[in-house]
């Protein structure tokens, strides 16, 4: 399946038949997470109605997780076996996930402030998820940071590969650690423990996540090897099919 | 008060839960929106690089 998709010429004709209802299941998903956020689910009998914060910020927690575990393997694998589409894959995901990092970030922010009293606690959880957002900031920041843009895919891939020992201390955090933040409810050993009535909702909400994800990182990918495509043309025909004005005829030398 | 302004309220908790939404919608759909509008751009310009030298 992988090695079928590996192919670039492959993966533009499935992806481009893939995108459009992908798209439209995002759309249509998101909007019956958001209805049930919303208007359905109901206030927390502790938290109020700041619990509708948790339908934003947990699933773009999620997707920050889940997001650099699709960098890092599309890393490897470019590593180790030099798939073509793989490098494309990892730094197209980047950006999304410093994205819901992002959010899951601001969101719980402005969670912790009415719910904890502060914006912001340097405890194990939020300050690994921080620097999850300055992974993705630097790995994007070192693939653009060398003109030959394999050697930057290359550098980048083995700090992407680097970061991953951070994954399992963001998850584990709030066990090892005595954190501000509260330990997980959904993704625990025994079931989740939060009420259906909050569960459904927030389920939803991460599979509109997880859609959105899956349809920009296929943009994203496709529009990555459009541009590979065009660089490739200017190259074999740079006179011909230059954008840039051409250049002035060589001043005579005069001796 | 109407039943949209009570709901608009949030119980109290408006100034916290909507800038939330606010601000996942302006960062998801500003990175849904950038990825479109380069995707777009580069197929224009793939497009143009296509065309016969005549055309252009």
């Amino acid at each position: 399946m992988l090695t079928r998709l590996a192919n670039p010429a492959r993966f533009m004709r499935l992806s481009g038949t893939v995108l459009p209802p992908l798209a439209l299941a995002t759309v249509v998903v998101l909007a019956i997470g958001l209805y049930l956020a919303l208007f359905v689910a109901p206030p927390d009998y502790q938290q109020g109605e700041s619990v509708r914060i948790m339908f934003v910020h947990v699933p773009a927690a999620w997707m920050a997780l889940f997001a650099y575990l699709v960098v890092a393997v599309a890393s490897a694998v470019a590593l180790v076996w030099r798939h073509p589409l793989a490098e494309i894959a990892a730094q197209a995901a980047a950006p999304l996930g410093a994205a819901f990092t992002f959010v899951c970030l601001v969101s719980g922010s402005l969670w912790g402030k009415p719910m904890w009293g502060t914006w912001w606690a340097w405890d194990a959880r939020m300050t690994s998820v921080l620097v999850l957002f300055f992974l993705y900031l630097g790995y994007m920041a070192l693939v653009n940071a060398f003109d030959d843009m394999s050697r930057g895919a290359r550098a980048g891939s083995v700090l992407a590969l680097v970061g991953v020992v951070n994954l399992p201390i963001i998850k584990f955090s709030v066990d090892w650690w005595n954190t501000l933040h509260q330990a997980d409810s959904v993704f625990r050993m025994g079931g989740p423990t939060i009420d259906p009535s909050m569960l459904w909702p927030l389920l939803i909400m991460g599979l509109g996540y997880l859609l959105l994800f899956k349809t920009l990182l296929l943009v994203r990918m496709r529009t990555a090897l459009n541009e590979a495509k065009a660089r490739a043309l200017r190259l074999a025909a740079p006179q011909r099919l230059s954008t840039a004005p051409p250049l002035p005829e060589p001043e005579p030398v005069l001796r | 008060m109407s039943g949209f302004q009570h709901w608009a309220q949030m119980g109290g908790y408006a100034a916290f839960v909507w800038p939330a939404y606010a601000v996942a919608l302006v960062v998801l759909g500003g990175i849904a929106a950038q990825s479109w509008r380069r995707y777009r751009a580069s197929l224009r310009d793939l497009d143009r690089l296509q065309r016969p030298p005549r055309e252009r």
